[in-house]
């Protein structure tokens, strides 16, 4: 439409102006736990996150260093000097705005100007925290100089709590067994699915059989059966099989859930491939194995990758199945989303944990919808639109 | 074994298993059973070609009837047996005693509720969204980023919006952006604006249009039009149009509640505890992370409009808006449809949202987390059962519609 | 190579109702023919290119490559190859790999595969483009990768499923010529062509096929099937525009035959007639090509030009309707404008006239 004629152009910065807002909105939550998974536990509670963002003012009352091991004679007078922030083990990447020393009147002074302290002593502090305190003997002992400060900083993150997650804490915090459970569970549950439904995908789609159209039928139909009707049949079935709660069972249950998107996705897309070529392939004296494993398997790549993709971050996301099927009591086999809900029970205002840990959760299935993108959306259209 | 080793170990086993079986049964059909030569070769090519398929399907087959048929029959029948007695059959007990409990009648209205709101909402971002972004430049990186949530479990969504709820002590800083945002609010004339004009209009409009689409159902009932359908179709509109009804007058009550209601400024709100109004906090997760599906596939069936379509309502003189609601979105009409019932079915399912936020609490229930507390805290399977077949029944009529769509599909 | 032998083919697709839509086809081929089937769409003729490559069942009767029965022969061992009309590549294969394919599932050393695509691959220049995905070709080029594949398999048969309709009108002309070529390269293959374009059957074929109703309506050379066509369908079938169709009534019987026709005029055959066929009810057939203007009194037709077409080196005159008849259509050489509403008489000489009783020509008694 943007080629015609006579359009107006504000109605071209409302669509910009409303994709902006949308954008945003929908960005603002995700953004709001990354920010925050890079914040120390004093930062999230001192101030939204959203203000992590900017510069902020921040009023600190600092001391000058211990006059009676730092003093130094200048003729009659003793001086110390150095630098407020480095004295104190504050971050020196502030500047001073103003400056005071006393409570009452801690916006007293400029950065860069001498207070009179009476009676000769001077004090002069510099907008990067340099200052030199200049007095008498006695002026210059007991306990440093107390400097009321209020200062910029610039926006400050640490990568603390990625540590703690990782590789530290405690046994509640520490995601990396949580995080390795969870690819333990999601690989074999994304793979073995596709290849057994490959296959049937291929004789729902391209061979002649009685019952076929009643097949895909039923498959359609269990398309939207929800899994909670299984828990208990199934639970029941694996602890009288003796599988029990574990990994096998779980691969088993994700095997089972995911084979009628998995059959109906790759069903649609294989049925779509030029019947010429499979019946040239016959010619060429493929037999039905060959034709699919050197035909039918390559051209259906799409299909398979948004399969995988979806079977993927299903997984690798569920909570439902995991709980039921896998999480004994000993908690070895926990996986992410489980350790999360836990979290979130037992360390519900710690949002340095939680922030980092839903992050660590989420950050593998971003990165794959990220870089595989292209795949999910064919996928989701051929699951989708008719 | 480290459970990775073992992981690794299941993928190697597991896939070449599967090849394995499938090669050899190919091989031994072809092979031994019937071995395409000699006298018989023609006939035994055709018979192995009869069995083959049987051969590939077997295994999803199997997986399909064990994870997913099975279940649904013993489900039932476990919904008529009680546990305690020994899995003795007792008839409608299990539901007579789920019918007779508050919480499920709580979780039940929390589902319909949902089952109204987030489909609806999904939808109709997921088009604004889909419209909006087909006609810039930057459309697909917006796409891509409103789309993102679909990434995300909904564990971590609920994590994410945690935060966005959370409360601290009224004179320590909020960090929960909605009660920072809250706190902005003094009962002036901003307040005004936004908390009493805003919500009147929304009602009002949902009310409208409710009221509206009712009214376009219904019509053929009382018309007596020929368009009416069979008898189903009429019980359907009838249904409908009840629905509509019901929710029309509930949305114009909500109107005095809003205009009346004294609002606690100035302290921040435990968000999650407002009974009511914290389920619809709830369902903003959903509507976030299903919003950019609905786009995704909209703005595919947008782009699938015959671009001469357009053009020839713009040269009969159409707006941008009439373009839009009488040239677009009737011809995805069928589109839309399909968007909607899929986040119908994710809805009737949703359980981990809530069991992450509130675990049913503050009138928060829906049935997916009734059933589980019934099931693995209750331990009462035969109420959990019961349960787990009315979401069943709840899914059916889409169940229906799926098949029969499929089936006219392949005639 | 290769003689093909049909004998009482049917074809009837299963269902809740039969559809018989091939009935009692026979038909032999000889080593080295280029058969082509032509016929309107749906009347069989692809199923019957498909039955003889043996992707569908045959449901009676019987068929023969060399003399042994094939009907449960799968394709590959037929010793057929087939050319399709959307060529069938497969696209993730590079074109060595599309043509050694077969090879290669025929179990052939490295060392023939390799020698067997060099070889097509010079006949078809195809040399340079080996080791590209089909979808770096051009459609003139995917064709030629699709019988450079056939040949490699050196096959006894050659099947094409209307192998150039998917190419632009320039392009077909050009590889109707190389298919030409081709088979006067290899004149002991035999090729059975499936097209619905007269000008590839008429230029190609050494016999044509016309099915038509379930059934072959006429066998013969190009030349027959112009000339002498069997019946009204293949009469009207060959040749734009159709053969005129006139009723008229046998008055004069012999070696010759007078036919009055029912709109005034009269006109000669040289199909011979005996005197029983007196009175008989007769269609006429003439060509528009074959017509000429007559000033005489024994003229065939009389008519009124309601419409002419200049078309260059013809010209077409339409005449009004009489009857029920199709619109009389005349092709007279050179420009005729000036003739557009003026009544005009035409004939035609005695060899260029058919005669058809219940459809079927006497010539063929």
């Amino acid at each position: 439409m943007e080629n015609i004629a006579g359009t107006k152009s504000s109605l071209t910065w409302a669509v910009h102006i409303a994709t902006v807002l949308l954008v945003v909105l929908w960005l603002f939550p995700t953004v709001g736990l990354l920010v925050s998974s890079f914040r120390t536990a004093d930062q999230i509670t001192g101030s939204g996150w959203w203000a992590a963002l900017f510069t902020s003012e921040q009023n600190e009352v600092l001391r000058a260093a211990d006059p009676d091991e730092a003093r130094v004679a200048d003729g009659q007078m003793y001086v110390v000097s150095g630098n407020i922030f480095a004295d104190n083990d504050s971050p020196t990447d502030k500047e001073i705005s103003v400056w005071g020393t006393s409570s009452r009147e801690i916006a007293a002074f400029q950065a860069g100007q001498t207070a009179d302290l009476g009676d000769g002593e001077t004090l002069t502090l510099e907008a990067n925290g340099d200052y030199v305190w200049r007095g008498t003997e006695e002026q210059i002992s007991g306990r440093g100089q107390r400097m009321f400060i209020t200062a910029e900083a610039p926006p400050e993150f640490t990568t603390e709590n990625y540590v703690t997650i990782l590789s530290g804490g405690s046994t509640t915090d520490n995601m990396s067994k949580a995080f390795f459970n969870t690819l333990t569970v999601t690989i074999p549950a994304t793979i073995i699915p596709i290849v057994i439904a490959a296959f049937a995908a291929y004789a729902l789609a391209w061979m002649e059989f009685p019952g076929r159209a009643l097949l895909i039928a039923i498959v359609v139909g269990l398309l939207v059966v929800p899994l909670q009707l299984a828990l208990i049949p199934l639970l029941k079935l694996h602890l009288g099989l003796g599988i029990g709660k574990g990994f096998l069972g779980v691969w088993l249950a994700h095997t089972g859930f995911g084979m009628p998107l998995a059959v109906y996705l790759l069903r649609n897309y294989m049925v779509g491939l030029p019947r010429d070529i499979i019946e040239n392939a016959k010619v060429d004296g493929a037999t039905e194995f060959q034709i699919f494993t050197k035909i039918i398997l390559p051209l259906s790549f799409p299909a398979l990758a948004a399969f995988a993709i979806f079977q993927f971050l299903w997984t690798w996301n569920d909570l439902l199945v995991a709980k039921v099927f896998l999480i004994d009591a000993t908690g070895e086999t926990t996986v992410m989303t489980n350790q999360i809900v836990e979290l979130l029970g037992t360390r519900g205002g710690n949002w340095e944990i939680l922030a980092t840990a839903g992050f660590v959760s989420i950050a593998v299935p971003l990165a794959v919808f990220f870089a595989l993108q292209r795949y999910l959306v064919r996928g989701l259209l051929a699951g989708s639109v008719k | 074994m480290h459970p990775a080793l073992q992981g690794l170990l299941t993928i190697i086993i597991g896939v070449s298993a599967c090849i394995g079986y499938f090669y050899f049964s190919n091989q031994f059909l072809d092979k031994i059973l019937l071995p395409a030569k000699g006298p018989k070769a023609g006939r035994n090519i055709t018979r192995a070609n009869q069995i083959r398929p049987w051969l590939f399907l077997f295994p999803a087959m199997l997986a399909l009837g064990v994870y997913l048929a099975y279940p649904v029959l013993e489900t039932l029948r476990l919904s008529l047996t009680d546990r305690d007695a020994g899995g003795a059959f007792v008839g409608l007990d299990n539901y007579r005693q789920m019918f007779g409990e508050s919480k499920f009648w709580e979780a039940l209205r929390n589902n319909l509720l949902w089952l109204i709101v987030v489909p609806a909402a999904s939808t109709a971002f997921g088009l604004l969204a889909a419209q909006v972004t087909d006609r810039i430049a930057w459309g697909n990186v917006a796409k891509s980023l409103i789309f993102m949530p679909m990434a995300i479990s909904f564990v971590g969504a609920s994590v994410i919006f945690k935060l966005i709820y959370d409360t601290r002590a009224a004179d320590t800083a909020q960090i929960g952006i909605m009660n920072a945002v809250w706190l902005q609010f003094e009962g002036g004339l901003g307040s005004f604006l936004f908390l009493r004009i805003l919500p009147l209009l929304i009602l009002l409009s949902f009310a409208g249009i409710v009221g509206y689409a009712g009214f376009i159902i219904g019509r053929p009932l009382w018309n007596g039009a020929y368009r009416a359908g069979g008898g189903a179709m009429k019980v359907g509109r009838a249904v409908v149009v009840l629905a509509a009804v019901w929710l029309a007058v509930l949305a114009l009550r909500n109107v005095i509640d809003v205009m009346t209601m004294s609002f606690p400024y100035g302290e921040p709100q435990t968000w999650l505890t407002i009974p009511f109004f914290n389920s619809f906090l709830l369902m903003v997760v959903l509507i976030w992370i299903q919003t950019g599906f609905a786009m995704v596939i909209l703005s595919a069936a947008l782009r699938g409009i015959p671009e001469e379509t357009i053009e020839a309502a713009i040269i009969d003189g159409a707006n941008p808006f009439q373009v839009f609601f009488s040239i677009k979105v009737p011809q995805i009409i069928g589109t839309i449809v399909v968007v909607w019932t899929t986040i119908t079915l994710i809805v009737l399912k949703v359980f981990d949202i809530v069991f992450a936020m509130t675990n049913g609490q503050w009138e928060t229930q829906v049935l997916a987390n009734y059933m589980f507390d019934k099931l693995f805290r209750a331990s009462d399977w035969g109420v959990g059962s019961a349960s787990a077949i009315m979401i069943m029944v709840l899914v059916t009529p889409i169940l229906i519609w799926n098949v029969h769509n499929a089936r006219k599909e392949m005639a | 190579m290769a003689t093909l032998n049909l004998t009482n083919i049917e074809k009837t697709y299963g269902g809740k109702v039969n559809v018989n839509v091939l009935h009692n086809i026979n038909l032999d081929i000889d080593t080295g023919e280029l058969i082509v089937f032509v016929g309107p769409s749906g009347c069989g003729k692809s199923t019957l290119l498909r039955m003889i490559a043996g992707l569908e069942k045959i449901t009676d009767g019987e068929l023969k490559i060399d003399g042994t029965v094939v009907n449960d022969v799968p394709p590959a061992q037929r010793g057929i190859a087939m050319v399709f009309q959307s060529y069938a590549l497969y696209p993730h294969m590079t074109v060595r790999d599309n043509m050694a394919f077969a090879l290669k599932l025929a179990k052939k050393t490295p060392q023939e595969i390799d020698d067997a695509i060099s070889e097509a691959a010079e006949k078809l220049q195809l040399g340079e483009y080996l080791d590209r995905l089909p979808k770096a070709l051009s459609g003139g080029q995917r064709q030629r990768v699709a019988i450079g594949r056939s040949i490699v398999r050196d096959p006894k048969v050659y099947l094409f499923d209307e192998p150039l309709s998917n190419l632009d009108a320039a392009l077909r002309v050009a590889t109707r010529i190389e298919i030409a070529q081709l088979k006067e390269s290899m004149p002991e293959s035999t090729m059975i062509y499936v097209t619905h374009d007269q000008v590839e059957a008429m230029t190609l074929a050494s016999r044509i096929v016309v099915l038509a109703d379930k059934g072959i309506a006429q066998v013969g050379t190009p030349l027959e099937l112009y000339e002498r066509p069997e019946n009204e369908f293949v009469a009207q079938f060959i040749g734009s525009p159709a053969m005129n169709l006139l009723p008229g009534e046998v008055v004069t019987t012999g070696a010759q035959t007078t036919v009055k026709l029912a709109a005034g005029g009269s006109i000669v055959s040289a199909a011979p007639t005996a005197d029983a066929d007196k009175g008989l009810k007769v269609n006429i057939g003439i060509r528009p090509e074959d017509m000429v203007t007559t000033s005489g009194d024994s003229f065939a037709f009389e008519g009124r030009v309601k419409m002419t077409e200049a078309l260059g080196e013809v010209t077409l005159l339409y005449f009004d309707k009489v009857g029920d008849n199709d619109a009389v259509i005349a092709k007279l050489p050179g420009i005729h404008r000036d003739l557009r509403g003026n009544v005009v008489r035409m004939s035609a000489s005695p060899e260029k006239v058919q005669i058809f009783h219940d459809g079927q020509s006497l010539y063929y008694r």
